[in-house]
């Protein structure tokens, strides 16, 4: 959980200008959520998304999927994986032990990525991981008329378990899926209310191995970053 | 017959005539409340913009006497995705692709206002001035 590392660096720079906003993309709401934005004594905004709003808006396909934002509220670095990368994978699925070599490649993706949010803090505009308009443009694809069906369908489904309708919620929840199946917030949402546990359980290693060579979080294109 | 709409971040209920699966018809008198749209001689209109109703299709919007409008062909008109459960009734028109599509590429970071632990409403604007590292994550 990445919740305590974004602290240590808002304890950093929070003075120089850093803020961390936590959004939990979680329909369960603060009873999901709460164990673990206390467990982190986060004291920065952590903000409870029920309806995955902001995935919508920013478009987000999983977690942690992270934006930089300056102080004029423009977009210096499009929606990437928040310096996380695919070494989870070597998991032993018993254990939970992972491959040494993964665990470095993790330990330096982080590496990388917070060192890239320093250079931010310090060097602000002319921070060389900033991304000028041509470049963020050509990252931001943007959805696609499948996709804002996809959040169309996810609305419905979060309204429908509100309300206690689970069954039609998953059929909503399955029908976003399919619309969008590289989004692992759809599935690893649908399946945590479907039966707690079963977001990190065999349905969501199955649906890891049916990737094959394919990547779970796409590569982060950042300067010193691994491949 | 009362209908739950959801239209983008909006939730209303309306109490509506008999909802068929086709389309979503609504008294006319409810369509702002319901998606911020309203009926001008211009066409359909929110804020400074409005929208023509196609010539010669009218009767597709609005029925009995322009007391009914048809939300459904609205959204199809706007480019809104929707879907819909028949019992309860409940209807979702999302955003348009194209909408968010072009949002995101004038690279102003979206606005958004969402609670914390304690209830509380935080919207981003309220942090304008600082470097904002805004990130998902999940109980899940």
């Amino acid at each position: 959980m990445d919740l305590p590392v974004w602290q240590a660096l808002y304890e950093e720079l929070g003075d120089q200008g850093f803020l961390p906003i936590a959004v939990a993309l979680d329909t369960g709401g603060p009873a999901a959520a709460r164990e673990w934005i206390e467990k982190a004594h986060a004291t920065y905004p952590c903000l409870i998304d029920e309806h995955h709003v902001v995935a919508r808006l920013y478009d987000m396909v999983n977690v942690p999927n992270a934006v930089w934002i300056d102080e004029q509220g423009r977009i210096v670095r499009t929606t990437e994986p928040a310096g996380a990368g695919d070494g989870f994978r070597t998991m032993d699925r018993t254990t939970f032990r992972m491959a040494p070599e993964a665990i470095e490649d993790g330990r330096r993706r982080r590496e990388v990525y917070t060192n890239a949010l320093r250079d931010w803090v310090q060097h602000g505009a002319a921070s060389r991981h900033l991304l000028d308009a041509t470049e963020a443009r050509r990252r931001l694809a943007g959805p696609s008329e499948e996709h804002a069906l996809a959040a169309a369908h996810f609305r419905l489904g979060t309204w429908l378990f509100e309300h206690g309708m689970r069954e039609a919620a998953q059929r909503h929840f399955h029908a976003a899926q399919r619309l969008r199946p590289e989004s692992w917030a759809y599935k690893r949402q649908a399946w945590a209310l479907e039966q707690p546990g079963l977001a990190g359980g065999p349905p969501f290693w199955a649906a890891v191995e049916a990737l094959g060579e394919r990547r779970y979080y796409p590569e982060i294109e950042m300067e010193g970053m691994p491949r | 017959m009362t209908v739950t709409v959801l239209w983008e971040d909006r939730e209303t209920t309306c109490a509506g005539p008999e909802v068929g699966d086709d389309a979503l018809w609504l008294p006319a008198s409810a369509l702002k409340e319901v998606s911020g749209w309203e009926l001008k001689p211009e066409g359909a209109c929110r804020d400074e913009l409005c929208v023509p109703l196609p010539a010669g299709r009218e009767a597709e919007f609005l029925r009995d006497g322009g007391r009914e409008f048809n939300l459904s062909a609205l959204a199809a008109l706007l480019g809104q995705p929707q879907v819909h459960e028949s019992t309860p009734p409940v209807w979702a028109f999302g955003e348009a692709a194209a909408a968010r599509r072009d949002a995101l590429r004038s690279l102003e970071a979206p606005e958004f206002t969402l609670p914390d632990l304690d209830g509380q409403q935080h919207r981003l604007s309220d942090y304008r001035g600082k470097k904002i590292f805004l990130v998902s994550w999940a109980s899940w």
